[in-house]
């Protein structure tokens, strides 16, 4: 197969848990993890003669999103029931939108190396999530949970303008980053709060017409939405190339075995007759509050990006990294309150800090070490009270330990011996305990010097600065 | 003690108010007439012990002038609206089992304003029927001649006031639901404006038309259980945040009536009698003062078909949750989920339900929608159009409420012909306007009601021209 003769196409709809304190239309309070039913209400239930109550404050999500992606916003928003069959949807349908998306057109960029493209967003909507069913809990018998169900959701569907899996993961990425910067959702993609679908074609370049595409659902993590794109793509062009054909359906993706599996094809489809929800009264978003929104709109990552590289000097590289995601951005400018060198600063949380991070499969915001020690660690180093070594070392204490990076320094001995007499007086010492080396120094071996600046660093348990000791024992010689 | 089950609402609150009663005394004729009248089957549950130990408190509310609005006054409630802790079946096989954790917004405030909850009627399943005959706990009979349909679906509810088998019962009206079975039993029935009364815990049928309402012995009583009924409640998005007015006061003010007859009305009245007690009726009013003009309501010929697109398309959504996991009847033999979905749901409802859901589901599918669905809602706002210009300038609307009095039961097998009820009734639903029937005279000696249409929130005007029909006439008048 030759990727070469093929051009891919692919549009991604991502699912987004809204960070809203209750439910999109009841006030049962949403929490991961809580037992399983204990936050699902009446309404939630789908008991007879409960009614939908729509909480502002996803609209305000809404809109939020709307206005960083500089989108048009619908005047109006109109539900609609989605209806299907399944356990875990209690009503039996799912309290969508169909016409009239509170976001409609807007765009995003996303950068590939040097280069950076634009990608569309057709849409994004609000809906209810449905509850969860669990298959392996009892050998008989299927479990629901409901405690996720009326959770809010935004789904935004995107343009087929991504043209790679590695072009659908940048782009994932800023979806992510947006969010989590405006702070509609935690973005935790582990406990679901983000899920993607992906639909994937491939055409020859010269084609006009988009191939026959596939739907690939439950990609819920960075790495699976490239592996299950670059799997489906060379799946599709292999089966053109054999002269086969590609059916329109849905498609599953096993993340154990990496490969993709038909679910239903498009004739098994439901038909999901759609009508407007009578239950809720259309809602009137007004000018003024768009404007609103827009004039309260948080700092987006580009906005910040570029600020970082004005007020504190950093490169497009660094200003990139460390406004890779709102927890590391935070991070950085809270370190910079302590006055400390920005230059430093970048260098300690995107080379040590994020390597521990990297290496424990954790967030930031999860680890034990705080912006405060990172300050603290980098004022020793600047100041010369510890040594590089020693820095990374105590590093490596806070991470696993966490504490106070001034008691540490003192219980693990970590002080560097920078006063002149201090080091003089070791010096002293060890010049009197070897006279002959001394000698020989002075009269110009020079090799002997490393030996003098060793014996001392030896005496200090490594605690003096070489730089000291060597500054006073050329001193010593030319006397 | 049988007399004070005679006695209007009026009376009985101003007797129990001057303590020449007590409501234990009231509450334990009607628990006895209705253990005296079970063959008549209005009653799907009574709360014998519970409403005596409530009478008792609200003698010692009354003792200690502490009485509320309706204090001890006896009711019925619809088997419709959800009471916590009491079985709620809504006349279905599939609710048969369901004891409701939680409480219509109806009940509470009834319960709030002092009334006593002697049971809940029987009705049509899932309140869909013209005859009480869809009943999984079997037809009502009229009380007026055993042989006959007391109406629907709120059958139970106009044979029980019209046996005085409560003071008032509460009732709901989706396509004249209320009305009919009034004009069958010769009691007067309201249905206010949508959105008046709030539908939260009220099992819903067709969510855009369903709305609760009253069935008393006359318009004076009606206009005293509405008013304490009636409010905005944030539970129900598309209840009314309008102020409820004294409807109490206005049952008995002195206010000028133009009523309007729809041009080709009279004319077209098929069952002669029916079109004499209308004529009469008119002309009764005439003399009393009020102006008749002539209107056009072109569009309302389009009422019932459009009805039997929307109210089905609706209830198709509104009793997908009916589905065997959560509540309600689940099917014994069952051997996979599509198996629990469709015996459940083939067990759980009766043929007219399933009729209505197949109705509904064909009428939104794909390819349909916009050839039905579209087409039924742009009827209604044709018709809503029509009642905008017709209230420019009259104050009401007269009408039969049926095309004939009650007919025998089981004679009406094809669905159509039973459909064909709602005739006089569906347009006020489709509209939202408040409408009510009174006893206007007699047809093969059983009773046939005037219906009144007012304006938006104008209950107060239909229910002060019925009172003055009442005070000229004695056709309410239990004989």
């Amino acid at each position: 197969m030759s990727l070469n003769n093929w051009q891919p196409v692919i549009g991604l709809e991502v699912h987004v848990q809204l960070a809203t304190r209750t439910k999109l239309f009841s006030s049962s309070p949403i929490a991961f993890g809580a037992e399983p039913n204990t936050q699902a209400s009446e309404i939630d239930l789908g008991l007879p003669g409960v009614l939908p109550v729509l909480n502002k404050e996803a609209i305000s999500c809404a809109l939020k999103f709307g206005c960083a992606i500089n989108a048009e916003i619908s005047e109006k928003v109109i539900f609609a029931r989605k209806n299907y069959f399944y356990p875990d949807l209690p009503k039996g349908y799912q309290i969508s939108q169909l016409d009239d998306p509170i976001v409609g057109k807007g765009s995003v960029e996303i950068k590939l190396g040097e280069k950076s493209k634009i990608i569309g967003v057709t849409r994004a909507h609000l809906e209810e999530d449905a509850g969860k069913s669990i298959h392996d809990l009892y050998s008989n018998n299927s479990a629901i949970d409901l405690n996720r169900a009326g959770t809010c959701l935004l789904e935004i569907v995107s343009e087929p303008d991504l043209s790679s899996a590695e072009e659908a993961v940048e782009y994932l990425k800023k979806i992510h980053s947006i969010v989590t910067f405006l702070g509609i959702s935690d973005g935790d993609m582990s406990q679901g709060s983000m899920r993607c679908d992906a639909n994937v074609s491939v055409k020859r370049p010269n084609d006009r017409e988009l191939g026959t595409r596939t739907e690939l659902k439950n990609i819920n993590s960075f790495k699976f939405v490239e592996k299950a794109i670059i799997f489906e793509i060379d799946r599709q062009i292999k089966e053109l190339e054999k002269g086969g054909k590609i059916i329109q359906e849905t498609r599953l993706y096993d993340s154990k075995k990496n490969l993709t599996r038909s679910m239903r094809s498009k004739e098994e489809a439901n038909d999901y007759r759609y009508f407007p929800e009578p239950d809720l009264i259309p809602i009137k978003i007004s000018k003024d509050q768009i404007n609103d929104v827009r004039k309260n709109l948080p700092e987006l990552p580009e906005i910040m990006k570029e600020r970082f590289m004005n007020s504190y000097e950093l490169s497009d590289d660094n200003a990139e990294l460390v406004t890779i995601n709102k927890e590391t951005a935070f991070f950085f400018e809270e370190v910079l309150s302590y006055k400390v060198s920005p230059k430093n600063a970048v260098n300690w949380i995107t080379g040590d800090l994020f390597a521990l991070l990297n290496k424990n499969d954790t967030s930031i915001s999860e680890s034990k070490v705080n912006p405060k020690h990172i300050a603290e660690i980098i004022q020793n180093i600047e100041d010369q009270k510890i040594s590089g070594p020693s820095a990374k070392k105590l590093l490596e204490i806070v991470w696993s330990e966490g504490g106070e990076i001034q008691e540490l320094i003192q219980k693990e001995g970590l002080k560097q011996i920078s006063s002149d007499d201090e080091v003089e007086k070791i010096l002293d010492e060890v010049i009197s305990e070897n006279q002959k080396q001394f000698e020989q120094l002075k009269s110009g071996k020079d090799r002997l010097q490393g030996f003098f600046v060793g014996q001392v660093m030896k005496k200090t348990s490594g605690s003096a600065s070489p730089q000291v000791v060597n500054k006073l024992l050329k001193d010593k010689l030319s006397k | 003690m049988s007399e004070l089950i005679n006695l209007s609402l009026t009376d009985q609150i101003i007797g129990l108010a001057d303590k020449s009663f007590s409501s234990k005394e009231i509450t334990g004729a009607y628990l006895n007439e209705i253990k005296k009248k079970e063959s008549l089957n209005c009653f799907i549950s009574v709360f014998e012990e519970e409403s005596e130990e409530k009478a008792l408190m609200a003698d010692e509310n009354i003792s200690k002038n502490k009485a509320r609005p309706l204090e001890g006054i006896p009711i019925a409630h619809k088997d419709i609206f959800c009471i916590k802790d009491k079985k709620t079946t809504c006349g279905s096989k599939m609710l048969s089992n369901f004891i409701s954790p939680y409480s219509s917004e109806v009940f509470s405030k009834l319960d709030t304003a002092g009334a006593i909850t002697l049971g809940k009627t029987n009705m049509d399943e899932f309140a869909m029927g013209s005859s009480n005959e869809t009943s999984f706990y079997g037809n009502v009979l009229n009380p007026i001649n055993e042989k006959l349909s007391p109406g629907g679906s709120s059958g139970g509810s106009a044979a029980a006031v019209r046996a005085n088998l409560c003071s008032f019962a509460t009732a709901s009206d989706t396509g004249g639901s209320i009305r009919q079975p009034a004009s069958f039993c010769g009691v007067t029935g309201i249905k206010p404006t949508y959105g008046r009364v709030s539908r939260w815990g009220m099992i819903a049928f067709a969510s855009s038309l369903d709305q609760a309402g009253i069935i008393a012995k006359n318009a004076k009583d009606a206009a005293i259980a509405l008013k304490y009924m009636s409010g905005f409640d944030r539970k129900d998005s598309t209840s009314l945040n309008e102020e409820v007015k004294d409807l109490q006061k206005e049952v008995d003010a002195d206010q000028e009536h133009v009523i309007g007859i729809p041009k080709g009305l009279i004319e077209n009245i098929k069952n002669v009698q029916v079109q004499d007690s209308f004529k009469n009726a008119i002309s009764i009013l005439e003399k009393d003062g009020a102006k008749i003009e002539e209107i056009n309501l072109p569009h309302i010929e389009y009422s019932l078909p459009a009805y039997y697109v929307i109210a089905p398309a609706e209830c198709s959504a509104n009793l997908a949750r009916y589905d065997g996991i959560r509540f309600g009847h689940r099917s014994e033999s069952v051997s996979s989920l599509e198996d629990l979905y469709v015996n459940s749901r083939t067990e759980g409802f009766g043929r007219e339900v399933k009729n209505r859901i197949f109705i509904g589901t064909f009428c939104l599918s794909a390819g349909y929608y916009d050839a039905f669905y579209n087409k039924a809602l742009k009827i209604r706002n044709l018709i809503k159009s029509d009642f905008d210009e017709a209230f420019k300038k009259v104050s009401s609307i007269a009408m039969p409420t049926c095309s004939d009095s009650s007919f025998e039961l089981g004679s009406i097998s094809d669905p159509i012909e039973m459909y064909e009820q709602d005739i006089y009734t569906i347009p006020a639903n489709l509209a939202g306007l408040p409408a009510l029937s009174i006893p206007s005279g007699t047809a093969d000696e059983m009773p046939i009601g005037l219906q009144l249409i007012g304006n938006y929130l104008e209950e107060g005007r239909i229910l002060n021209l019925a009172n003055k029909f009442q005070k000229l006439t004695d056709f309410h008048e239990f004989k």
